[in-house]
């Protein structure tokens, strides 16, 4: 792993961090102080603060050093968090993100940026009792109480024998290094190759054989260089002499080390702390010693048996080894996968739903039986690995509705309103892609709710509600489709203005029978929502064309139901991937189209239906359904040689409320289909989504249903338009 | 046919020259065009495009090319001449335009590829202002080939995404 690619881990892990740390605190709020949320808040902070340090990003441990010590007071029973320290962690949260944000983007860190770091820690201070606190030097003073008295101008040893499997688990020694260097001056670093097998066959790229000796000129502690290496503690043997130690310490080293005595007795001897002589007395004395002892004393038990050690430190290094057991157990459950891997993956599956299709139209020219069998069973296998395939992409929505609690909780205290956020279908799962571009439409539309939807206090108690608000998202799943739904207790939508300004700006007729229902969409129109007009209706509209057309980008609808006094619902609906849809193929002319499965509702033989006289409608079991000639509508050329008498088909569909009829010539029937987005050259085309590849080589176009219908409204509208013109210059 | 081929073929007989850049020309009509060899891809035989609904006469429709869907262009009716009439040497010259910070495919319809050139710097004339009866940021120069005039063209200009997907909108309206 490269230093650039820990560094975009660390990232990713950090804003993870982060967020688990917000929602943790925000439980706190509602009263869940137990331990495991308090424990989960330290976490964060100390993760973060650890890796941090790896990486030498001062700015970042050095201020969550301070929070990191609160936590853990608030862990340890010693203070209570009140509802001032949680809004000042949840500020030192926010901190910790700029900070890290700052690194993303190779920035320095601003001025302003450290004047508010000091202050939140200044405010911290009644928390910290005693610390001294100080930006610059970070995770020094602090500890300067404990240090241990061996503080000398000399050079630290350290002896770094790290487990072999470092590098398996993402930790490049340079890092350390890097560390190290940032606490004080690397004087001399030798590495020591004997660990490196004897020939190239038994040489594992994967496996860490180097040995390490360091001096380090420094002014920190024992446990600021320990801290260098929290993260590669177990399986590694890792030794630190402070630069006071006596010589018998050293050789006690050499000795405790797999490395022969003589090379290491010279590194030493470079090094300076030893000399030669002392070198040779020493080892022929611990020889004797060797020899009448049973066992030589280890290292360890030698240096906290000369209480070299301060027991505080050994404590505090235990309690890390403890915490970083308890991760794996955490991360295990997870494997973190480059995005790009899985869209690949989803890419090459989609072109083996289309060679399996191939394969199916081949295997029935045949009909040879088995055959046969083989490839239906391939093809149910096909089905099962693209599900499977596109699960992994699916994440529940729950982490994108936790990050509105925070939004509503600062837009309510903003607006002195009260209101509470009620999560409903956290666990229902969407497609990745499709989560990252809700987050902007949600915004708004929650934004909205809270501004102009829920009543302030002395409203809503005037009208007998009770006084805290109530939002509510929520998402469920309904025949193949997500329904997300925002809705809130407020005072619903001003019919009566939207319609006032549909009028003056001339989106409808005055004399215009509009539903309540009809008239409510009237908020998605782009004349209807700009910033200006939004101020005085009262009502919403803060840039909801906006959100439409968020979602309609998609391939999703979004409507809003709305009963005054009583509250607000937007429902929107979205397809549960955009990457592979099940689709409907039919033809008209020698064009292919798929209609996206989950709108069709039936087909039939249009001349089998009674038709209205010169309008473009059938009677279905009593309902008016406009129908859409796609032929007509697309102005396909006319087929070459027509040698039957051509049938039409109806296709009924439904997208949201509405039903309408797609009319073609052919129906294949069911097929699997892999969205091909087309070149952005026809992105003015309206009623096509995509294209498609089919199992014969041709290309057919996926139907935007919603689309389709808006055009040939609009088609409609047009030639009506004309004809009154036309007639109007006949008289 | 694959264009690295040809250049290897072509590679000898043009030699080597820092000064100089290779175009790959080809035939519409009577008119001999070329194109920049960094910007192509691949040339396809003409098996035939798929008509995309409502497209301008310009946009022969799309091809698929393996897995991906390319957008097939008429350079003839781009540059002003009478659509292309296919016949056996029709062919597809597959280019990749980057623009807005994207690598956009495109098929470009030509009677005909000729050969892979190597044509120096100083060789190559401006544009005349007018009497090319094609639209000056189109051309990137003239060169002379066997006594046959080639019009080099500017892709970007020529082939700009942005362009040709607002010529789609205005004919859709």
């Amino acid at each position: 792993m490269s230093m650039d690619s820990a560094l975009q881990t660390f990232f990713a892990e950090a804003d993870e961090l982060l967020d688990y740390m917000e929602s943790a605190l925000l439980r706190l709020e509602q009263g869940q102080a137990d331990s495991e949320t308090l424990n989960e808040i330290f976490r964060a902070a100390h993760t973060i603060k650890g890796s941090a340090g790896l990486f030498g990003l001062h700015s970042i441990v050095g201020f969550t050093h301070f929070v990191e010590n609160v936590l853990d007071k608030a862990r340890a029973g010693d203070i209570v968090i009140d509802a001032g320290l949680q809004g000042l962690m949840l500020h030192c949260k926010d901190h910790i993100l700029t900070l890290l944000n700052d690194v993303k983007a190779g920035r320095e860190t601003s001025h302003d940026t450290m004047h508010k770091g000091e202050e939140l820690l200044q405010q911290l201070q009644p928390w910290l009792a005693g610390e001294v606190i100080a930006l610059q030097e970070p995770a020094d003073q602090s500890r300067t109480s404990q240090a241990d008295s061996d503080r000398d101008s000399g050079a630290w040893h350290i002896s770094l024998r790290l487990s072999p499997d470092v590098l398996q688990n993402g930790m490049d020694p340079l890092s350390f290094f890097r560390f190290l260097s940032g606490i004080g001056d690397i004087v001399q670093l030798a590495t020591l190759a004997d660990g490196l097998p004897q020939t190239m066959e038994e040489f594992d790229p994967e496996i860490l054989y180097l040995g390490f000796e360091i001096d380090l000129v420094t002014d920190q502690d024992r446990a600021a260089i320990e801290e260098a290496f929290c993260f590669v503690q177990d399986g590694s043997d890792i030794r630190i002499l402070p630069p006071t130690a006596k010589v018998s310490e050293y050789i006690n080293l050499i000795q405790s080390l797999p490395e022969s005595n003589q090379k290491l007795g010279e590194i030493l001897i470079k090094s300076g702390v030893l000399t030669q002589a002392n070198l040779d007395s020493a080892l022929d004395e611990q020889t004797v010693q060797a020899a009448s002892q049973s066992s030589p004393q280890m290292l360890g038990e030698i240096l906290t048996g000369k209480q070299s050690v301060p027991r505080e430190v050994v404590d505090a290094a235990l309690d890390k080894q403890k915490k970083l057991k308890e991760r794996p157990a955490q991360e295990s459950r997870f494997v973190r996968v480059d995005a790009e891997k899985l869209d690949n993956l989803i890419n090459l599956i989609g072109e083996l739903v289309i060679s399996r299709q191939r394969v199916d139209l081949l295997a029935a020219q045949t009909e040879h039986g088995p055959l046969l069998d083989a490839v239906a069973s391939l093809g149910g296998f096909t089905e099962h690995i693209r599900d499977a395939a596109l699960t992994l992409r699916m994440v529940p929505i729950g982490d994108t509705f936790q990050r509105f609690r925070r939004l509503v909780r600062d837009t309510a205290a903003e607006l002195g309103k009260s209101i509470e956020l009620k999560i409903r279908g956290a666990e229902t799962e969407l497609d990745r892609s499709m989560v990252e571009k809700l987050t902007d439409p949600l915004t708004h539309i929650v934004r909205n709710a809270i501004d102009h939807g829920i009543e302030a206090q002395a409203v809503r108690t005037g009208r007998g509600k009770s006084a805290t608000g109530t939002l509510c998202l929520s998402a469920y799943h309904d025949a193949g489709i997500i329904v997300i739904e925002v809705s809130d207790d407020g005072g619903g939508l001003d019919l009566q203005r939207i319609r006032q300004k549909a009028v003056a700006n001339g989106l409808i007729e005055d004399t215009a029978n509009l539903s309540n229902h009809d008239l409510s969409q009237l908020i998605f129109h782009p004349g209807l929502s700009t910033a200006e007009k939004v101020t005085d209706l009262s009502g919403r509209g803060v840039g909801m064309d906006v959100v439409k057309r968020n979602i309609d980008s998609l391939q999703g609808s979004v409507d809003v139901d709305s009963v005054p006094g009583e509250g607000t619902r937007l429902r929107i609906r979205l397809p549960l991937t955009l990457a592979i849809i099940d689709g409907f193929h039919v033809a008209s002319r020698n064009t292919h189209f798929i209609i996206p499965q989950n709108t069709v509702l039936e087909c039939m033989d249009l001349d089998a239906l009674t038709q209205d006289q010169g309008r473009e409608c059938v009677n279905l079991r009593g309902e008016q359904i406009p129908f859409i000639r796609l032929s007509k509508i697309f102005a396909l050329p006319e087929r070459e040689q027509v040698l039957d008498v051509v049938r039409e088909k109806l296709v009924v569909v439904q997208f949201g409320e509405t039903r309408s009829g797609i009319v073609v010539e052919d129906l294949f029937g069911e097929v699997q289909t892999v969205v091909k987005p087309l070149s952005p050259i026809f992105q003015a085309l309206q009623g096509v989504g995509g294209s498609s590849l089919l199992g014969t080589g041709d290309i057919a176009f996926i139907l935007d249903v919603p689309q389709l219908i808006e055009l040939a409204v609009r088609v409609e509208d047009r030639l009506s338009r004309a004809t009154v013109r036309s007639t109007a210059k006949e008289k | 046919m694959n264009v690295q081929q040809i250049v290897a073929d072509d590679a000898d007989a043009a030699g080597e020259n820092a000064n100089a850049k290779q175009f790959l020309t080809f035939r519409i009509g009577k008119e001999y065009f070329g194109i920049e060899l960094e910007q192509t891809r691949e040339i396809l035989e003409y098996t035939g495009v798929t008509e995309v609904p409502l497209m301008p006469s310009f946009l022969s429709g799309v091809i698929n090319l393996r897995g991906e869907m390319v957008p097939v262009i008429d350079l003839a009716v781009r540059l002003g001449r009478a659509p292309i009439q296919v016949q056996r040497r029709t062919c597809i010259i597959v280019v990749e335009i980057h623009a807005q910070d994207q690598d956009h495919v495109l098929g470009l319809l030509a009677d005909g590829v000729s050969e892979v050139v190597e044509i120096p710097h100083q060789e190559i004339e401006k544009a005349p202002s007018f009497g090319s009866n094609i639209r000056a940021e189109f051309i990137h120069g003239i060169a002379k080939r066997d006594n046959q005039f080639v019009v080099l063209l500017d892709a970007a200009n020529a082939l700009s995404v942005n362009e040709l997907a607002h010529l789609v909108e205005t004919e859709l309206q």
